[in-house]
């Protein structure tokens, strides 16, 4: 059978090359330490490219004051560092910008793993290069090994050194080339004690620890491995690309399960690890139980952060909800690992003890018991890690007075038992105190629910048992009773407080979509953008008690046009917000993008593109970053707003739309009766005239004869005045269209010259255009006319046998055509003046002429991007020139 | 007698050209576009000239209707303002166009270019003006007897010109019967060879005698 390639793969391969083709590609030096010569192959391998004659620059390197690198650096275009000031003290950072506008073909970036001066863009250099590459400029960039994420907790158990710099998995996957810089560890070890590595003075003692001969083997068994995974991958894509046969399993795909343990982020590390060397794909879940909701803050952070990674890995993450019963919880995983067909699914190793689990189910236990033929992995931890008290499965934590409230509860009941417990069994008593368990559960939560079981048990031994006043019991059977009170209590509460978080957390989702209903409703009513504004000003107030400022651009910058009361935006919020209105991005306060903000800023966006910015400010009262949840619902409180803005700003455009066109049908219409109704007696007349003229001229009188030319003639000049005025009031109206085509200048002069051929009267007119003139952008007709006019123009104001010249040359990025004459020439003061409205130079003689051919002309240039001026030559006449740029402006 | 017919709102206009054209050739008036389809069905007429704006359809419209069962000659009269609509007419099929106002030798010259592709629509194997010859058996082109070299291009658009001698040929009519359909918008392609072409025939390219501009229309090849 003829293997084809797979049509999938193939379009995923071509997507992936159009994506990469419009960004800059990321080559890295990898190398598995410090002294390894990263720094020094990126030198060369940079002069090497400089050879080649490619533009190269540096970025920022490090040279460490050694000579050898430094000599390297020497001969290279080095961009100057930014110096970012932080705690009166200054640190030099790269400078993004300055790269990006230097636009070179290739950057130097040395230690891609390094954190940037607080108060840069990013935090972290590896976001600045993306960024770089964004702008599709490549970039060269030095890593060790143990900078990598995935790698982190590895290193950290052989080198016992926790490195804090680290990088996402997903820029090394999507680097386009990767260097391995390999050095024996024991000619690395030489290098170190003869002081050729650089070692920061107050780390030396840790680096002492580091470099050790077993860490550095093992490190560069790490980069090794890595790299060859690396290349293992690139062959796969090649072979599949072209359809040879291979052993390749059907793809995996991996679904790993975490929650706000700390064991969750081990767990995501191993899922990584686990993914790669399948080359399978990963997401991440987890399940929101109602209880969330009640989670402390740092747990839900907690979460939010566990997510981050496992996406800084490269997973996508899902947040999927359950109803709480641990049935549920693994009924839902399940679900949605058939529905993304999963076929591996990730879970930790239960931390509970074992009792806790045979109450409660486990969850691990549910997984295996439903999965069918999903193979489920259980991921486990030799020494678990201090783990904060989790919320025992009694959550107890209730205010005093309910506890107290509860003991009044027993209190009652004790009471009512010794009204009517002289008719009844004491057995029966036990309901009464029941009904204490049950009243306090469901009003006053678990923990009292708790203690009124407790307490009810001992009033009820003390009390209502013989022998009283005493906890002694004579009849055994009443242990017996002791147990089921205690133990029904127990359940009760359990359920009965179940059922009050799932009502909360009810409330809590049903309140959220009150929210955003409230505030599309708002929305939805809301006719012009002071309104939309407002009420997302309102609802986030509101909701989050939280000051909010929302920019929107106008002319290129972004202007606050809602600011709660006390808040200000300083120069560098607005800079924040400007750089999320660009990128389309939340950047800000808690954000990987210019954290150092005072608020958090959210973009506006829509299907066309980002029309404004929101930004979230402090709470009054607690300062603290917005939950998960809370996001969400601030991003969908963003969206209806922007689809808001959005909306009422299509009507505005349609309605401008239409109030102009119907203006401008108005106006044509207006000009085009004007223009009939004045030519239509001039088109009779010029006809009769020239109709006489030509019939039978010779049975005429020359007088006759003369008459009949002036009349023609005068005909003519009204037609033209006709014409100037119509022109004149069009271009006032604004409704001249240039229509910008590309046009051979010596054509439009010649075009002009023969149409003006009947007025020239003999006169001559020489012509110099330059050779090969590029063709450029114009609109042929209008600039005929131009020429026209001031051809006109010569030819009134020069003496009757005078030439005129026309010239046409490139200067600079512009054609210049003039027109000089042998005239007068115009007094010097009013040589601009020339082209005003009906502005006419004072002469002696009588030239006729409504002053409008010239302001006509400038019109038509200035609405072509050109000038036009006016100049008199050094010995005599005017030269007329007008100059039209080579490019369309824009 | 070869008959006209005039098609124009304003009377006057048709009264100048009754008695401008009255001499030579039966005139037939008709006052908006309806009446110049009827007209033009009855009295069948060697020749319509035809004014664009009438007040029941525009000459385009009237152009187009004409042109589904007549090829009689149309020129076009119009105003400056209706640039759009004159080549919109030219390339529905009209023949020619004179901007109003116009004289009365012009009008009459057109005629005569119209009425003679009607009396011999045959091409000639030699075709001669002002020094231009051209040889189409052997698509041999000389200036004042010496030989040139066209490219391929700017002989085909030469010889379209000639076919057309004397009549306007847009811009699109000209792309289209040189490079084809599918370069129709390509105008560039036509200027940078209209700028070559004339370089070579033209003994002042930036005063052209044989092939004329007509701005924002297209170009005309002049008998001389």
């Amino acid at each position: 059978m003829e293997h084809r390639p797979d049509p999938d793969e193939l379009l995923k391969r071509a997507q992936a090359e159009e994506q990469a083709a419009k960004r800059g590609k990321l080559k890295i030096f990898l190398g598995y330490a410090a002294g390894v010569g990263k720094t020094y192959a990126m030198l060369e391998a940079a002069h090497q490219r400089k050879i080649q004659g490619i533009d190269i620059v540096v970025g920022y390197v490090e040279t460490h004051k050694r000579a050898e690198t430094e000599g390297l650096v020497d001969g290279l275009d080095v961009l100057p560092r930014k110096q970012v000031e932080y705690h009166n003290v200054t640190l030099p950072e790269m400078d993004v910008d300055a790269v990006i506008k230097r636009r070179p073909a290739i950057v130097l970036v040395d230690e891609f793993a390094h954190t940037n001066a607080p108060g840069s863009r990013h935090p972290k250099r590896y976001l600045d290069v993306e960024e770089i590459l964004d702008a599709g400029i490549d970039v060269y960039t030095t890593l060790n090994i143990q900078h990598l994420e995935s790698l982190n907790d590895i290193v950290a158990q052989v080198t016992g050194v926790i490195v804090r710099e680290t990088v996402p998995d997903r820029v090394l996957d999507e680097a386009s080339e990767i260097e391995v810089i390999d050095l024996p560890p024991d000619e690395l070890l030489t290098r170190l004690n003869e002081g050729k590595v650089y070692v920061p003075e107050q780390a030396s003692r840790a680096i002492d620890k580091f470099f050790r001969k077993g860490n550095l083997t093992a490190l560069r068994e790490m980069s090794l491995r890595r790299a060859a995974e690396r290349v293992d991958d690139q062959m796969r894509s090649y072979m599949q690309t072209r359809a040879i046969q291979g052993p390749w399993a059907a793809t995996e795909r991996l679904l790993v399960c975490v929650s706000p343990s700390p064991l969750s982020e081990r767990l995501v590390r191993s899922a990584r690890r686990l993914a790669d060397e399948l080359n399978a794909e990963w997401l991440t879940v987890y399940v929101e139980t109602p209880q969330f909701a009640s989670m402390s803050y740092d747990k839900r952070d907690r979460v939010a952060k566990i997510l981050q990674l496992a996406e800084d890995l490269g997973a996508r993450s899902y947040t999927l909800s359950s109803t709480g019963s641990i049935e549920s919880t693994s009924q839902v995983v399940i679900d949605f690992a058939h529905k993304n067909n999963v076929t591996k699914i990730i879970a930790g190793k239960p931390l509970r003890p074992r009792w806790q689990e045979f109450l409660r189910g486990s969850l691990v236990d549910n997984l295996i018991h439903k999965s069918g033929d999903i193979d489920i992995y259980v991921v486990t931890s030799s020494d678990v890690p201090s783990f904060p008290a989790d919320e025992s499965p009694l959550n107890l934590h209730s205010p005093i007075y309910k506890y107290l409230l509860s003991a009044v509860l027993v209190g009652l009941s004790t009471f009512v038992g010794f009204v009517i417990g002289g008719r009844i069994e004491p057995t029966n008593l036990v309901m009464v105190y029941l009904l204490a368990v049950v009243v306090a559960s469901v009003y006053l939560g678990r923990g009292p629910a708790v203690l009124a079981s407790l307490l009810g048990v001992f009033a009820f031994d003390y009390l209502f048992v013989t022998p009283y006043f005493t906890f002694a019991v004579s009849d055994t059977q009443y242990i017996i009773t002791f147990i089921a009170l205690f133990l029904v209590g127990m359940v009760i509460s359990q359920l009965a407080a179940r059922a009050s978080e799932q009502a909360a957390a009810a409330r809590q989702r049903e309140a959220e979509t009150a929210e955003l209903y409230d505030l599309s409703r708002d929305l939805a009513i809301s006719a012009d953008l002071g309104s939309i504004l407002a009420a997302l000003q309102k609802h986030v107030e509101q909701t989050f008690s939280r000051t909010v400022a929302v920019l929107l651009p106008e002319e290129n910058r972004l202007i606050s046009f809602i600011l709660s009361t006390g808040l200000e935006l300083s120069e560098e919020e607005i800079a924040v917000a400007d750089w999320v209105y660009r990128h389309g991005e939340s950047a800000g306060r808690n954000t990987n993008t210019l954290p150092a903000a005072q608020l958090r800023y959210l973009p506006l966006k829509t299907a066309r593109g980002v029309v404004g910015v929101v930004g979230v400010g402090k709470t009054n009262s607690v300062e603290r970053d917005l939950t998960p949840v809370q996001r969400r619902l601030m991003e969908a409180f963003a969206n209806q707003c922007a689809q808001a803005i959005e909306r009422v700003r299509l009507a505005e455009e349609t309605r401008q739309i239409k109030l102009l066109q119907s203006a401008e049908k108005l106006q044509n219409a207006l000009l085009n009766s004007i223009s009939h109704d004045l030519r239509t007696p001039l088109v009779s007349i010029t006809g009769a005239l020239t109709t006489l003229e030509q019939q039978a001229s010779e049975l005429q009188s020359p007088a006759h004869r003369s008459l009949v030319k002036t009349a023609r003639e005068e005909a003519d000049r009204l037609n033209r005045l006709v014409g100037n005025l119509l022109d004149m009031t069009r271009l006032e109206a604004g409704s001249f269209k240039v229509k910008m085509e590309s046009c051979d200048v010596q054509e439009v002069i010649g075009a002009s010259i023969s149409q003006m051929e009947s007025r020239l009267d003999g006169r001559r007119i020489e012509v110099h255009v330059d050779e090969a003139l590029p063709l450029i952008p114009l609109d042929f007709v209008l600039i005929v006319h131009v020429l026209n006019n001031l051809i006109d123009n010569a030819l009134k104001y020069s003496p009757e046998d005078s030439p005129l010249d026309i010239k046409a040359a490139l200067v600079g990025n512009e054609i210049q055509v003039s027109i000089s004459d042998r005239g007068v020439g115009i007094p010097q003061d009013d040589l601009e003046r020339v082209f005003d409205k009906f502005y006419r130079v004072q002469r002696p003689e009588n030239v006729t002429g409504t002053g409008l051919g010239l302001a006509i002309c400038k019109g038509i240039i200035e609405a072509h991007g050109g000038r036009i001026w006016a100049k008199n030559n050094a010995d005599i006449g005017t030269v007329f020139t007008i100059a039209l740029l080579v490019e369309e402006s824009k | 007698m070869t008959r006209i017919l005039v098609v124009d709102d304003e009377r006057p206009i048709r009264r100048f050209l009754k008695a401008s054209l009255g001499s030579e050739y039966d005139i037939v008036e008709a006052v908006d576009g309806a009446d110049a389809i009827r007209v033009a069905a009855n009295e069948k007429p060697d020749l319509v000239i035809l004014d664009l704006g009438l007040p029941d359809m525009d000459g385009v419209e009237v152009t187009r209707r004409l042109r589904e069962w007549t090829q009689i000659p149309i020129i076009i009269v119009s105003v400056r303002e209706q640039e759009n609509d004159k080549i919109a007419a030219l390339d529905a099929g009209a023949d020619d166009y004179l901007t109003k106002p116009f004289g009365a030798g012009e009008l009459m010259a057109r005629i005569r270019v119209a009425m003679r592709h009607i009396s011999s629509p045959e091409v000639q194997p030699v075709f001669e003006s002002g020094g231009l010859k051209v040889l189409f058996s052997d698509r041999i082109v000389t200036i004042d007897n010496a030989e040139i070299s066209l490219t391929p291009n700017e002989y085909d658009i030469l010889r379209t010109l000639i076919l057309h001698a004397g009549k306007v040929m847009t811009h699109h009519q000209l792309l289209r019967a040189v490079w084809g359909t599918a370069y129709e918008n390509e105008v560039h392609l036509l200027r940078v060879n209209m700028s070559n072409l004339r370089r070579k025939i033209e003994a002042d390219p930036s005063r052209p005698r044989h092939i004329i501009t007509e701005p924002g229309v297209g170009y005309r090849l002049m008998l001389l």
